[in-house]
């Protein structure tokens, strides 16, 4: 279904065909002039806010109720998981949490259209696409509770690190993609990568680099934008006069806008242009029009800067509940379906709590460790005399306990 | 033994580097076809092809960006960032990314990165082209600094870089890049001083002289100066400006109680007031003297006509011998 949008779409579904030139002979494609539809100005739409299903011929998906029914609970689950971090800030048990709310289907969807092999560079929000790459919440909990700075193994599940800094992780994500083509990844059984980012780091410089690099170099990568309308509280025309997804053009790749809030419409599209990527026809941008329907963070205070009217119109084009409505209008699910998915989504969430409460402080000492891949001299005596030091104060302990603490 | 220039030594030791390793890369702007603006890469990318010679966009945040993401997927980039007053729209990546992914990662990620810095003035350079910003990465936790003053260690050092688990900001004494010496290229790397070693290149009795990079010429020229006026200096070139080797330091200074750090860089801040401070607390009871520094004023690089007043000479660095025999 065309829904009428500022924007115009380019066409992702013609494109050149797949090169098989290697890496050595890269960029191998000749820049192409996407092909503008007849009545571009549209967003990708598959499930309409009302729950119903409609269809666009680029983007024709196959989906069983049982997938329907998983991409529904995984939506349940990473709001339920969002739920309890926020309450547990609010309790003093994390430092700050940045929240997902509202953005549940660009997340869920565009993490369920990776395989196993794809890599996911994450911002410091993607925690959606977290559950969908298998990575305990509770990593994710370490990191703002102040435990860690994230610390899990990026190759573990092929998602890296969360990265705080706006826009820098587009570059590492595209470099990581002129690593699949050296690799010789690309083709047949290939790989490709996803950068997320958001409306507000479209305008750093590293994201347009990231965008020149990928296109000169044809790497297999797909740029995907949750456009939140919002940066902290600077709304979207503070960033942009040209709708985001039309960016690409001037880069020389597809860009395509997608309902964010559409599940079914995220993991169609990101799974078209994942393929693309790694079949060797390069860079796609995605734009997920989506809301920010919680604060920046818990530090951040909405109220100040946008009106309710706003939050309130978009709590109609919710994310979990069109996809409710259409699985009980088709009758793919039962209620008892329903009342399952929120008992699991409740002990997920009491569980990510259980052990957020139990996480323990790190050794002092530990902040010496992994500066290097080597212990330096230097290091190794700061270290030993910031244990001396703690030492020293474990010697006092019991005078300061005689003193009637 | 060949006699080589430094930019040519370099060039032989980036060549035995992309040799050893296959995941070596080496990524710049105009690194390929033309080798190089000093011509350091120069008929690499011939040998070694586009895919592992890379002419890159020019965008310094870009270059550092993209090799840290090849180094994620377990390439081994070498990074040319042209010229030492082009690193900062690079700065971001370098300190808040190349030098802290491993910390992050609590030791999962090891990013095997160097970045090739062309830097120093005395080259009648225009803005931007003469700077000496070592310091700003010596300050910062995560990054190995080192930098080579003669043609043997940069074919030995920029090799050892090379097959560094960590990054490794290396800067090259750009005003050195025609300087010959003699290098062997046949000895492996095994009998090498490490990288992250300082080398007593001239023994002395009388005072230490701390240099590196462009000005270890400058000061064995002022030890053989210092000599015909009967003062003995130990010459030492640091190579290896973070981590710093200390003891090599200490015991040189406790050896001859006076000490004179000479870099290019801005004396507000640099090299020499850590050396300075750190000298001062361990080797407190030999020092006849304060330790002195010096570098450049704290002002921004001049213009070109200039630079030759702004710069440390074999003058000022006397001049700075004699105020420390002074005390």
């Amino acid at each position: 279904m065309a829904v009428k949008d500022a924007g115009r779409a380019a066409r992702p579904g013609e494109r050149a065909p797949a090169s098989r030139a290697p890496a050595s002979r890269a960029p191998a494609r000749e820049p192409e002039r996407p092909e503008r539809r007849a009545d571009p100005a549209e967003l990708i739409q598959l499930l309409t806010p009302e729950g119903e299903r409609v269809e666009h011929p680029d983007y024709p998906l196959e989906i069983s109720a049982a997938e329907v029914k998983a991409l529904y609970r995984d939506l349940v689950i990473v709001r339920r998981i969002d739920f309890e971090a926020i309450a547990l800030q609010r309790q003093g048990e994390l430092g700050i949490w940045a929240s997902l709310l509202g953005q549940e289907a660009a997340q869920v969807g565009s993490g369920r259209a990776l395989g196993p092999r794809d890599m996911a560079f994450p911002t410091y929000r993607e925690h959606g696409v977290a559950w969908c790459r298998g990575l305990d919440p509770v990593k994710l909990l370490e990191l703002f509770r102040g435990v860690s700075h994230g610390g899990w193994d990026p190759t573990e599940h092929n998602f890296h690190l969360y990265t705080i800094v706006i826009g820098s992780q587009t570059l590492h994500a595209t470099g990581y993609a002129m690593g699949i083509q050296r690799d010789g990844a690309v083709g047949d059984d290939g790989e490709a990568v996803i950068a997320y980012f958001g409306d507000g780091a479209t305008s750093q410089g590293d994201v347009n680099e990231a965008f020149i690099w990928a296109s000169v170099n044809n790497a297999p990568i797909v740029f995907f934008c949750q456009n939140n309308q919002w940066a902290i509280s600077e709304p979207l025309e503070r960033q942009t006069r040209t709708p985001l997804f039309q960016r690409a053009n001037g880069f020389g790749f597809p860009g395509v806008r997608v309902d964010g809030n559409d599940v079914l419409a995220c993991l169609a599209v990101t799974r078209k242009a994942m393929q693309a990527a790694r079949e060797g026809q390069g860079p796609t941008l995605i734009e997920a029009f989506t809301y920010r329907m919680g604060a920046h963070t818990t530090t951040d205070d909405p109220t100040r800067y946008r009106l309710s009217a706003e939050l309130e119109s978009w709590k109609l084009k919710d994310p979990i509940e069109r996809v409710k409505q259409y699985l009980i209008r088709t009758e793919q699910a039962e209620m008892t379906f329903f009342d399952e998915v929120e008992a699991e989504a409740a002990a997920v969430g009491s569980r990510v709590r259980a052990a957020c409460l139990q996480m323990p402080d790190p050794p002092p000492t530990s902040m010496f460790d992994d500066v290097l891949t080597t212990q330096t001299t230097q290091l190794a005596t700061e270290r030993a005399g910031f244990a001396a030091y703690l030492d020293s104060f474990a010697a006092q302990e019991p005078v300061l306990a005689e003193e009637g603490r | 033994m060949t006699t080589l220039t430094l930019s040519r030594a370099l060039n032989e030791g980036l060549r035995k580097a992309l040799e050893a390793n296959a995941k070596a890369l080496i990524m710049g702007e105009d690194v390929g076809k033309l080798g190089g603006v000093f011509r350091v890469t120069d008929g690499l990318q011939k040998d070694f092809g586009e895919a592992r010679v890379i002419d890159t966009p020019l965008a310094e945040s870009g270059i550092i960006g993209t090799a840290i993401g090849l180094a994620l997927r377990g390439y081994r980039p070498i990074c040319e960032i042209q010229f030492d007053g082009f690193i900062f729209p690079a700065f971001d990546q370098i300190v808040s990314q190349l030098a802290k992914m491993r910390y992050r990662s609590r030791g999962a990620v090891k990013l095997p990165i160097v970045v090739r810095v062309p830097f120093g003035g005395g080259i009648g350079a225009v803005e931007h082209h003469s700077e000496s910003p070592e310091a700003l990465f010596a300050h910062t936790p995560g990054l190995r600094v080192i930098s080579c003053g003669d043609p043997a260690d940069a074919y030995t050092m920029i090799q050892q870089a090379a097959s560094s688990d960590d990054p490794v900001l290396f800067f090259e004494p750009k005003r050195r890049y025609w300087d010959k010496a003699e290098v062997d290229t046949e000895g492996g790397l095994a009998a090498a001083l490490p990288m992250d070693s300082a080398r007593v290149l001239v023994e002395g009795s009388d005072l230490t002289l701390l240099c590196y990079g462009p000005m270890v010429r400058t000061c064995a020229e002022a030890a053989v100066a210092a000599a015909s006026d009967g003062r003995s200096l130990e010459v030492i070139d640091l190579r290896s400006l973070a981590p710093l080797d200390v003891e090599t330091i200490f015991a040189s200074v406790r050896k001859t109680g006076r000490c004179v750090v000479v870099h290019e860089a801005v004396v507000t801040g640099g090299l020499g007031a850590e050396i300075a401070a750190q000298v001062t607390q361990e080797c407190f009871y030999s020092l006849e003297a304060p330790v002195l520094r010096v570098g450049a004023y704290t002002t921004p690089y001049p213009p070109s006509r200039l630079e030759e007043h702004y710069l440390p000479d074999l003058d000022r660095i006397l001049d700075a011998v004699d105020r420390s025999f002074g005390y």
